[in-house]
């Protein structure tokens, strides 16, 4: 197996050598392959970001081995914003051939294609001539990708790349990087907090942990055997529903009738009001999908009400 | 945008160049006829002629160092904006240039208290003495700066690193004797006038050591801009290029201050300057191009500090700082925070 990949590490222990307690993570064995996408997830302050510039070969371990760094092997993006006053999105994206150019960085045809082929994948023909400062934070993380596509490289290393983004674009990055390992074969590795992202798009997820190690798994088994609810030790979030839990304090059941969008948008409004569904009830509310329009009614003790929106709907259950 | 050395603005800055050392030449406090110039730039005329031997031994080796210590500043203040990626870097503004006194003062306030004036001093023991003196403080800078992320921390440390080597400096004044003072004095406000074709030649050697160094780092000046981690994963060897700036720039700014006095501001400006004229980030276009703007800058400065017209003469500094301060102000107002 470990012959197949491009980047493992063994016994692999990182943090920083000057300080006392300078381990941040413990006799690593972990792997990249190619075609998998893997989100590594953890608390803050763990040790995401020293691992990826470890693995990128910027920073030294403290003990152990890495197989595969190398800067035409590995390319990374990184946290630290790039800002160099006129440098146009065009000339940021060449910086990913520099590996491959003499002293005097003259690029061949070969490169020039390599770079076009890097922007065409990223979709940012049109931001190249702009000065990156004038980039979005969304366009500058493609540009930076981009750059790291024109390296050439079997493995990518991404560092947060969703921070500060609206889900739009995190939604984008993430499909982007879906989608290189299924179409160009790369084996990707991304630190990330976007929990529900993470469990859509990761084919594997290392999960860092407080006792310096890093569990390996597809999300799902990770979800159901718990390592995520004891990793981050969730406050009122449901990760098995992928819910936020809700407290039924009004003590009122409600028996739901209906189906599809309608039904599931109604039941997360009247459970974050502090109702729950109750089959049994003698409180209906029942849903109507009219062409166009949502026609609601609430039934009880042969009275009767109908609505036209949820928030109706609501005004008129919280009064009584 | 993608600009080559085969543009408008280098074809600008070269003709200008030439004018300006044309104009630097011709004019001075003694009025010499255009043709008389023109004959002597040709190596025709009368040699016995006042004015073929003022233009021979007085104003083209002030032009000629005029070329190289603009040249060399600027390439200098380049280097140090790359390295520290802080638009107010420059020799001056972090005490290189303090150093460079520094080594000098001791020089000439100690090292020669028999010598009275400053030709008189072994040239070469100069220069290396003014390197070796701004390359320490560009040492202790980048310590420093490894510890503190920001600009403005940045630059307020370079200016209490040059106070601190201006204290050393007075103190060397206050126990030197009177005539090695004044020498000293007149040297620290700046001179393109002093130089002998001897110390000229060193000058030049520095330049070529330090633009040869300077041209065959562009790769690894470029990776510095997006910053020292990516500059490694792009195959950078940082501690090799760091030491490689250090030296050019400690060679060029040291030479300089050696043999002209701490020109303020003209290793700050110019780079700023260049860069409103090619709006470019790849250091194989602004070198050169830093290099001829820098020359031209200091022709520029130098004929105005000669007053056109009138006999009198002033301090060289006086018109570099009159020119850099704005630019400074420009460049913090301009990029609110402050970019490079």
């Amino acid at each position: 197996m470990m012959k197949d990949s491009p980047l493992y590490t063994k016994s692999l222990s990182i943090g920083y050598p000057s300080i006392q307690d300078h381990i941040l993570l413990d006799n690593l064995n972990l792997s990249l392959y190619h075609g998998q996408l893997v989100c590594f997830m953890g608390p803050n302050g763990i040790g995401k970001s020293t691992l990826i510039r470890t693995l990128a070969g910027s920073q030294k371990p403290i003990s152990g081995e890495i197989h595969g760094i190398g800067n035409k092997n590995v390319a990374v993006v990184l946290t630290e914003r790039v800002n160099a006053g006129m440098m146009t999105a065009r000339e940021l994206v060449n910086y990913g051939r520099y590996p491959y150019l003499g002293w005097s960085v003259k690029m061949t045809e070969a490169d020039q294609s390599k770079i076009d082929e890097a922007v065409q994948q990223v979709r940012i023909q049109d931001l190249l001539d702009k000065p990156i400062h004038e980039l979005s934070d969304g366009q500058m993380q493609m540009v930076m990708i981009a750059r790291a596509l024109a390296q050439d490289t079997p493995v990518l290393l991404l560092d947060e790349p969703t921070a500060h983004l609206d889900l739009n674009n995190r939604v984008e990055i993430m499909n982007l990087l879906r989608k290189l390992t299924k179409e160009n074969n790369k084996a990707i590795l991304v630190s990330t907090h976007e929990l529900a992202l993470a469990l859509q798009t990761a084919d594997v997820v290392w999960l860092a942990t407080s006792q310096k190690s890093i569990r390996v798994g597809m999300p799902e088994d990770l979800v159901l055997d718990g390592t995520f609810d004891e990793v981050f030790q969730f406050k009122g979030f449901d990760l098995k529903t992928g819910r936020v839990r809700q407290e039924p304090y009004r003590n009122t059941g409600v028996q739901l009738i209906g189906e599809g969008h309608a039904y599931l948008w109604t039941k997360n409004a009247l459970e974050r009001n502090g109702f729950h569904i109750d089959p049994n009830s003698s409180l209906t509310v029942k849903i109507e999908t009219l062409p166009n329009r949502l026609s609601l009614s609430t039934h009880l003790n042969n009275e009767t009400h109908t609505y036209q929106s949820i928030a109706e709907l609501l005004s008129r259950l919280t009064k009584t | 945008m993608n600009f080559s050395l085969k543009s408008w603005p280098v074809y600008i800055i070269g003709v200008g160049l030439l004018i300006l050392f044309i104009a630097n030449i011709s004019l001075g406090s003694i009025q010499i006829p255009f043709h008389k110039v023109f004959y002597a730039l040709l190596g025709q005329g009368d040699t016995q002629d006042t004015h073929y031997s003022i233009i021979w031994q007085l104003r083209i080796p002030k032009a000629v160092t005029c070329i190289v210590a603009g040249a060399a500043l600027s390439i200098g203040g380049l280097l140090m904006q790359t390295l520290f990626r802080n638009p107010l870097a420059g020799p001056d503004v972090l005490g290189l240039s303090s150093g460079a006194s520094l080594m000098v003062a001791f020089v000439i306030l100690i090292g020669t208290s028999a010598a009275s004036y400053l030709p008189t001093v072994n040239p070469w023991s100069l220069a290396l003495a003014a390197s070796f003196g701004s390359g320490a403080i560009f040492l202790l800078v980048i310590a420093v700066a490894h510890r503190v992320r920001d600009n403005t921390s940045l630059l307020i440390i370079g200016l209490m690193i040059a106070a601190a080597s201006g204290s050393l400096v007075s103190v060397l004044q206050y126990l030197s004797k009177a005539q090695d003072l004044q020498a000293f004095v007149i040297w620290t406000l700046g001179s393109v006038g002093g130089t002998n074709w001897s110390e000229i030649l060193i000058l030049t050697l520095l330049l070529i050591i330090g633009g040869a160094i300077s041209i065959t780092s562009v790769k690894a000046l470029n990776a510095w801009l997006l910053g020292d981690n990516y500059a490694q994963s792009l195959g950078v060897d940082i501690k090799k290029s760091r030491l490689k700036i250090v030296l050019a720039t400690s060679l060029l700014t040291g030479g300089v201050t050696a043999f002209c006095g701490p020109i303020a501001f003209v290793g700050l400006a110019v780079p700023h300057l260049i860069r409103l004229l090619v709006p470019t980030t790849n250091h194989k276009i602004l070198l050169p191009m830093v290099m001829m703007g820098g020359a031209a800058l200091l022709l520029l400065c130098d004929i105005l500090a000669q007053v056109p017209g009138s006999s009198n003469v002033l301090p060289l500094n006086a018109i570099t700082s009159i020119i850099g301060a704005p630019v400074v102000i420009w460049v913090v107002m301009r990029s609110k925070g402050v970019k490079m």
